[in-house]
């Protein structure tokens, strides 16, 4: 069953100049998957998010959550959700468990607010005041308020952003037991650990398009390489074009990109390929300052893709 | 208020029992929690109203015998004979001043009036110097002028008799009780609504609501709710306070005033909801109330009667709510009129509050 089908979204912000920040995106999210959206701040994320939620209207396109539509099913999509949004501040004064309580009375059914506190782990801190948790803690309380209405889909749009490792792994296991409920996630993210960890489908977005679709597996795979090789140079000793197509021939190297100072190497058998590329490197007379190889990541099939990294601001800022 | 509906069919093991959780019940009582652990809030609403009565309470007590303050210019006998005169009553605040020193005086207001006697006994002749548009002035004159004749030898042709009336009801502080209250109310109509709405707007708490099935009305209902609740210390502590201090009674029925005051905190915090519907910063908003409430605070008649005003500006004066308001509430608690009798300002307030409350559903804007 579907539970998120998204076709041609478009939105269009009416500044001036008009901001494009979804042009024609598409999703199809089963029931059961845990879905990531990623990709770099300012890909228009939030915004598709933000529609999927019925926050923001959009411009052009078709949406159905669940099987219903907005401005038709309001309420009965509401009930059925549960969302965490970006950045909300609630109530410093309040309680976690005052807190969890607001939002319970605000869904016709739902689970004990104490219920969805113990789900996120923060029973001990149920009397605290949101003022004193740490950024982990509010975030897990976030998720509470967002589960307690028991839905069976919630919306997460940077569960994770600012948080230390421990909280981020924390948070992770919580989204991951409410999907073991047979329950649907949709979560925005620019930690390519996070989508890859997460989730089973990923769609990297840019631009406001997708521009990748599949499991992270599907993903690395297409780069058709598992390891990944990085050569930093000083100039002026960069290498020619003659000395990266060399390179591209070579045999188990399936992609060479020129950064910058920075050459990546995306190979599969990194043993044999390896010595062979240091080799050329040294006959051409081009001396290195810094070798990586880490395995082949979703960063890296962005990179491909956008020709940038993630942590790089999109050009249109949305 | 609206109970949810329960089916208990639908309920499943784990999922929550029917508790009874009204949305909009829980947003006052989160709104109140909110409320009494903000210390400073507490403050503004609970010892401010005190603090102002007490200070304006103090600062304008009704003084028994207003003392005159004349200058007597040096005279030789005349001016001894003068000032022995004056002060055998304790009304006076006579000295023997030279010319220029009491001329000086009187242009810098130290003194009320000077007088200049010449002539010998059975033979005065008075001379007073004063500024005629001076009110304590002219009385000061009249009364020395008694004084003197009196003791230069003049008879009464006529008995006269003063009987003193200083009763509770006549005093500014009762002027100013119902003055402070109107303006409570809309203060506190502005801030607790208006502020609050910008401040959970501005940390996307409302952006948060409004993803969840909330009724948009629950929601600015809990909000107007929590607002008249937080009013009724606020009006208590202010009525119980001046009545046991300043001994400042209410002659209309108690349940007028209630009425009233519920209808008045009510129209204000429309106005307060309109004033929030769409800023999305504090410094909006702050600009926004101020821009609201100044042209009440000068011309609603808080302090002073507004009829001190031109009539040009009167109609104008009168459409205010704060106006209606404490118009109201001084008719009410000093004169002990009915609410009935007042049918055009309560028609001033109910059309603001009504006017504002829909401009601001339709503008309100969530995120």
């Amino acid at each position: 069953m579907t539970a998120i089908l998204c076709r041609n979204l478009v939105k269009r912000y009416d500044s001036k100049p008009p901001v494009d920040a979804v042009r024609g995106l598409d999703l199809h999210v089963e029931r059961g998957q845990c879905f990531g959206l990623l990709g770099p701040n300012g890909a228009g994320k939030t915004t598709t998010i933000e529609i999927l939620e019925g926050l923001l209207p959009a411009t052009s396109g078709e949406v159905q959550i669940l099987g219903l539509r907005w401005g038709e099913h309001d309420d009965q999509i509401k009930q059925q959700i549960g969302i965490s949004l970006q950045e909300t501040k609630l109530s410093e004064k309040l309680t976690v468990l005052e807190t969890a309580t607001l939002f319970r009375s605000l869904y016709r059914q739902g689970i004990t607010p104490e219920q969805a506190i113990a789900h996120v782990s923060l029973q001990e801190k149920a009397n605290s005041r949101v003022g004193k948790l740490s950024g982990g803690q509010k975030q897990r309380l976030a998720v509470a308020c967002a589960i307690v209405g028991d839905p069976q889909l919630l919306f997460l749009d940077e569960p994770t952003t600012g948080l230390d490792p421990a909280s981020r792994r924390q948070l992770w296991d919580i989204i991951r037991g409410f999907r073991q409920q047979g329950r649907t996630v949709l979560l925005t993210t620019h930690y390519m650990d996070e989508a890859e960890k997460l989730c089973d489908q990923v769609a990297i977005v840019d631009h406001g398009k997708v521009i990748a679709l599949g499991t992270p597996q599907q993903l690395i795979a297409s780069l058709g390489a598992e390891m990944m090789i990085e050569i930093d140079f000083a100039p002026p000793h960069t290498p020619h074009s003659t000395v990266v197509d060399q390179l591209r021939a070579t045999p188990g190297v399936s992609e060479v990109k020129l950064v910058g100072q920075q050459l990546g190497l995306s190979v599969s058998n990194l043993h044999l390929v390896l010595p062979t590329a240091l080799a050329q490197l040294e006959r051409a007379n081009c001396p290195l300052t810094g070798l990586r190889t880490h395995q082949a990541s979703l960063e890296d099939v962005f990179v491909k893709l956008a020709g940038r990294h993630l942590s790089e601001e999109s050009s249109e800022d949305v | 208020m609206t109970q949810r509906e329960t089916s208990p069919e639908k309920s499943s093991p784990g999922v929550d029992a029917p508790r009874s959780y009204s949305p909009m019940w829980q947003l006052v009582r989160a709104r109140l929690t909110e409320f009494w652990r903000e210390p400073e809030a507490v403050f503004w609403v609970c010892g401010f109203p005190i603090v102002m009565v007490l200070a304006l309470g103090i600062a304008f007590r009704n003084q028994p015998v207003e003392s005159v303050a004349v200058d007597i210019v040096e005279n030789g006998t005349a001016s001894a004979w003068a000032n022995e005169q004056l002060t055998k009553n304790e009304r006076f605040d006579a000295e023997v001043q030279s010319t220029e020193a009491s001329a000086t005086r009187l242009r810098t207001g130290k003194t009320d009036l000077v007088v200049t006697v010449t002539g010998i006994e059975g033979k005065r002749e008075f001379q007073f110097a004063f500024d005629p548009t001076r009110p304590e002035s002219v009385l000061a004159r009249n009364a020395v002028n008694d004084q003197l004749q009196r003791a230069a030898g003049r008879q009464d042709v006529a008995q006269s008799k003063d009987v003193e009336l200083t009763e509770p009801g006549g005093r500014y502080i009762d002027f100013l009780v119902p003055g402070l209250l109107g303006m409570g109310l809309m203060g506190g109509g502005l801030w607790g609504v208006g502020f609050v709405t910008v401040d959970m707007r501005i940390r996307k708490l409302l952006k948060r609501f409004l993803a969840t099935p909330m009724k948009k009305s629950q929601f600015l209902a809990g909000i107007m709710i929590s607002r008249l609740i937080f009013m009724i210390p606020e009006v208590l502590i202010l009525l119980i306070f001046s009545r046991y201090v300043f001994d400042v009674r209410i002659h209309g029925s108690l349940l007028d005033l209630v009425l009233l005051i519920i209808l008045g905190a009510g129209t204000f915090s429309g106005l307060g909801l309109l004033v929030a519907s769409r800023a999305n910063t504090l410094e909006a908003v702050n600009g926004l109330m101020n821009l609201v409430m100044l042209p009440m605070w000068m011309l609603s008649g808080i302090f002073f009667s507004s009829e001190r005003f031109p009539d040009a500006v009167q109609p104008f004066i009168k459409a205010l709510p704060l106006t209606a308001l404490i118009d109201m509430l001084r008719s009410i608690m000093l004169e002990g009129t009915s609410l009935m009798q007042h049918l055009p300002q309560i028609g001033i307030l109910i059309a603001w509050g009504l006017t504002t409350f829909f401009l601001a559903l339709r503008w309100f804007r969530w995120s």
